[in-house]
C-alpha cells in the first residue's frame, strides 16, 4: 500500500464551506431569499446614485398617490418623494441592521466563548451578567439609552446591539461546552496550543454554524427593532430610515395609507428575505440535515 | 546516563462526588533515551492518567498531582509554568490518541493541521511549514502526499487519519512520544501497519515511546520494557520477554492467559482462555492499605488484605508488588 505512486488525481478536496453552499444552492426558498436580498442591497447601493432626488426636498404637493405626477411611489405628508426616501432609507436601514448584528455577535461570541471555554466561576459570573440583560425589557431599555444619549445612528445601533446579544452568547456558550470536550481539542492542547488559539482557531470554527444562522436572523430583528424605535420617534432626524418614514406619516394613516404601507412592505420583504437566507443557512450548515 | 523521564512517588488525585480518590498511587518509573515502554492494564487502571499527568493535561479542576515529581530531562514538570508546558507539549513530548476518527479538527485540511504545529514550535514560515507537512505525510507513508495534504480529515480512512496524527506528533521530532492505545480503533491489518510505521520512525528519529495499551501482542511487538498497572498502582515491571515468559504478579499472568494464541497446527484440543474474574475496583476503593487485586486473586491470603504489598525488586530490571511474588 505504501508503494503506491499512482498520480491519478484524487477527487479534489471540498471544504465544508463549499459543501454547505451546494446544499444552500438546492434550497429554493433560500435562493429566493438571497435573490431578494441581493436586489435590495443593490437598490440600496445604486439607487441613490441613479435616482438623485433629495429625500428631504419638498418636490410636490403632499399625499400625491403613487404613480401620479411622475412620482412612482407618491409623496409623503410634506410632499417629499417617497421613492427617494425608500432608496435612501434602504441604506440606513441595512447599515443599522448589519452593524447592530455585528455588535451583537462581537459581544455575544466574546461572552459566550469565555464562559463556555473556561467554565467554573468565570462562566457563572458571565452567565449571571447575561441573564441580567435578558430580563430587562428590551424595547424599554433601548429607548432609555437612545433617550439619554441622543438619537444618533451609532447610538441607535449600539442600543439595539446591547439588548440583543444575549441569545448569541447563550448559543456560543453551549456550542463551546460541546466542542470543548471533543478529542481534537485535547489533541490540539497536547500539541501545545495556547488558550487563545484553542478558543478562536480550534473551537470557534466548529461552533460557528449556529452562530452564523443566529446572526443572520439578528440582522432581520435589528431592522425590525430600528423600525420600532423610529416609529416611536427615537430616530436620527438627519437621515431617512424606513421606520422613520412610517413613524412620521403615522398620523395620516387614514388619509394616505400608502405612505405607511410602502415602507412597511419594504421592511417586510427585507426581513422575510433575511429570514429565508437564515433558514437556508441553518439547513446548509447543520450537519445532521446534510445529505451525503 | 540520566534517564530522559523520571517519575517518582507520583500521586494523582481525582475529585469525585464521593471524595478525593488517588487514581495514581505512588508510581515510580524511568524512561531512557530512545527506549520504548508499555503501560498495560485494564480500563480504569490509571494508564491514561499517568500519560496526561506527564503532558500536564490532567482535567482541570478535577485531577491534580498531589505529590511526587515528574522530571523530563532533569526539568521538573509538576511545577513548571503553563507557558513552559505549552512549549514542551507537541515539541518535546507529544501524544497520539486512541480515536483517530475524532482526533483531527474537521474544519481544517490535514496539511494545515500539521503545518500549524510546525509554525507554533519551530517558527517556520507558511511555505516552509507546508513543504515540511508534505514531507511528513510522505514519511508516514500516505500515498500521493502532494494532493492528500489538502484533504480534509473526513476524506481519509481511520488508518490514514492515525498516520496523520503520528505525522503531527512527530512533526517537531519530540524526545518522547506517548501513544494512548493508538490502534484500538483500527482493524488488525491496519494495526500492524501502524506498529510497523511507529517502529520505523522510532529507528529513524530515536524518539522514546510510551505505549499505553491493553493488547499484550502490541506490547511484545513494540516495547522493550513493560509496566503492568492495576488500580492506580504499579503491579509489575520488567523487560517484556521476561515478564511474558515468567510473570511475577498474578494479575500479569491473568492478563497474559486472556490472550488467544494462533497455533501453528490446529489441533482438536484448544487452549482454554482464562479470564481474570471480577472487575477493577471503583475509584472510591483506591488508596486502601491492602492489595487491591486481592479480591480477584487466586492466591489471596490474609496478608494481602491487611497491608499493601511493597514494590520488591527482582534482579536489576524487574519488580513486582505482590506478597507472593517469590513463589510465582
Amino acid at each position: 500500500m505504501s508503494e503506491q505512486t499512482v498520480d491519478a488525481p484524487v477527487a479534489r478536496a471540498r471544504s465544508p464551506l463549499s459543501e454547505a453552499w451546494e446544499m444552500f444552492r438546492h434550497n429554493h426558498s433560500a435562493m429566493l431569499g438571497l435573490a431578494l436580498l441581493s436586489l435590495i442591497v443593490l437598490a440600496a447601493i445604486l439607487g441613490p446614485m441613479l435616482y438623485q432626488t433629495d429625500p428631504f426636498d419638498m418636490v410636490w404637493a403632499p399625499f400625491s398617490p403613487p404613480g401620479e405626477e411622475g412620482f412612482l411611489l407618491g409623496t409623503d405628508y410634506l410632499g417629499r418623494d417617497l421613492l427617494s426616501q425608500i432608496l435612501h432609507g434602504a441604506r440606513v436601514t441595512l447599515i443599522i441592521g448589519l452593524s447592530a448584528a455585528i455588535v451583537t455577535v462581537v459581544i455575544g461570541v466574546t461572552v459566550g466563548a469565555l464562559a463556555g471555554f473556561y467554565g467554573g466561576i468565570i462562566e457563572e459570573m458571565l452567565m449571571r451578567f447575561t441573564e441580567f440583560f435578558q430580563v430587562l425589557p428590551t424595547l424599554l431599555f433601548s429607548m432609555v439609552i437612545v433617550a439619554l444619549f441622543g438619537a444618533s445612528l451609532p447610538m441607535i445601533t449600539f442600543a439595539i446591539g446591547i439588548v440583543s446579544w444575549t441569545a448569541v452568547a447563550r448559543i456560543t456558550r453551549s456550542e463551546f461546552q460541546r466542542v470543548r470536550e471533543l478529542e481534537y481539542v485535547m489533541a490540539s492542547r497536547a500539541s501545545g496550543a495556547t488558550n487563545a488559539k484553542l478558543m478562536f482557531q480550534v473551537i470557534l470554527p466548529n461552533a460557528l454554524p449556529p452562530i452564523i444562522v443566529q446572526s443572520a436572523l439578528m440582522v432581520g430583528s435589528a431592522i425590525l427593532f430600528e423600525a420600532g424605535l423610529s416609529f416611536l420617534g427615537l430616530t436620527d432626524p438627519n437621515v431617512v430610515s424606513w421606520g422613520q418614514i412610517i413613524g412620521s406619516n403615522r398620523q395620516y394613516i387614514l388619509e394616505a395609507g400608502f405612505t405607511v404601507t410602502i415602507p412597511g412592505l419594504a421592511i417586510f420583504i427585507t426581513v422575510l428575505a433575511i429570514s429565508l437566507v437564515g433558514d437556508g443557512l441553518n439547513d446548509a450548515l447543520n450537519p445532521k440535515l446534510r445529505k451525503r | 546516563m540520566a534517564p530522559l523521564l523520571k517519575v517518582e512517588n507520583l500521586r494523582i488525585e481525582l475529585a469525585t462526588r464521593a471524595g478525593v480518590a488517588p487514581v495514581i498511587d505512588n508510581l515510580n518509573l524511568e524512561l531512557a533515551h530512545g527506549e520504548s515502554i508499555s503501560f498495560v492494564g485494564e480500563s480504569g487502571c490509571g494508564k491514561s492518567m499517568t500519560a496526561l499527568a506527564i503532558m500536564g493535561l490532567l482535567p482541570e479542576g478535577i485531577g491534580r498531582v498531589a505529590s511526587g515529581s515528574i522530571q523530563f530531562d532533569g526539568e521538573e514538570l509538576t511545577t513548571a509554568s503553563p507557558r513552559r508546558l505549552r512549549q514542551i507539549r507537541g515539541n518535546e513530548i507529544s501524544m497520539i490518541f486512541q480515536e483517530p476518527m475524532t482526533s483531527l479538527n474537521p474544519v481544517y485540511t490535514v496539511g494545515e493541521q500539521i503545518a500549524e504545529v510546525l509554525r507554533a514550535h519551530q517558527g517556520l514560515g507558511q511555505k516552509a511549514a507546508w513543504a515540511q507537512a508534505i514531507e511528513l505525510l510522505d514519511a508516514v507513508q500516505i500515498p500521493n502526499p502532494k494532493s492528500r495534504v489538502e484533504a480534509y480529515p473526513f476524506q481519509m480512512s481511520g488508518g490514514q487519519r492515525q498516520r496523520v496524527m503520528i505525522a503531527i506528533a512527530l512533526a517537531c521530532t519530540p524526545k518522547i512520544l506517548i501513544a494512548d492505545e493508538p490502534t484500538t480503533a483500527l482493524d488488525v491489518t491496519v494495526q500492524a501497519q501502524i506498529f510497523d510505521l511507529l517502529r520505523d520512525l522510532r529507528a529513524q528519529t530515536g524518539t522514546s515511546i510510551i505505549m499505553i495499551t491493553h493488547d499484550m501482542g502490541a506490547v511484545a511487538e513494540m516495547s522493550e520494557r513493560m509496566i503492568v498497572m492495576y488500580a492506580g498502582r504499579k503491579a509489575e515491571e520488567g523487560p517484556v520477554d521476561q515478564v511474558i515468559t515468567h510473570a511475577r504478579h498474578p494479575y500479569t499472568s491473568g492478563l497474559i492467559s486472556c490472550v488467544p494464541h494462533i497455533m501453528a497446527n490446529l489441533t482438536e484440543e484448544r487452549h482454554d482462555l482464562t479470564e481474570v474474574p471480577g472487575i477493577v475496583p471503583g475509584l472510591s476503593e483506591f488508596g486502601q492499605d491492602l492489595c487491591l487485586f486481592a479480591p480477584r486473586c487466586p492466591r489471596a491470603s490474609d496478608k494481602c488484605l491487611s497491608a499493601r504489598p511493597p514494590d520488591v525488586p527482582f534482579g536489576s530490571a524487574r519488580s513486582s508488588a505482590c506478597w507472593h511474588a517469590e513463589d510465582l
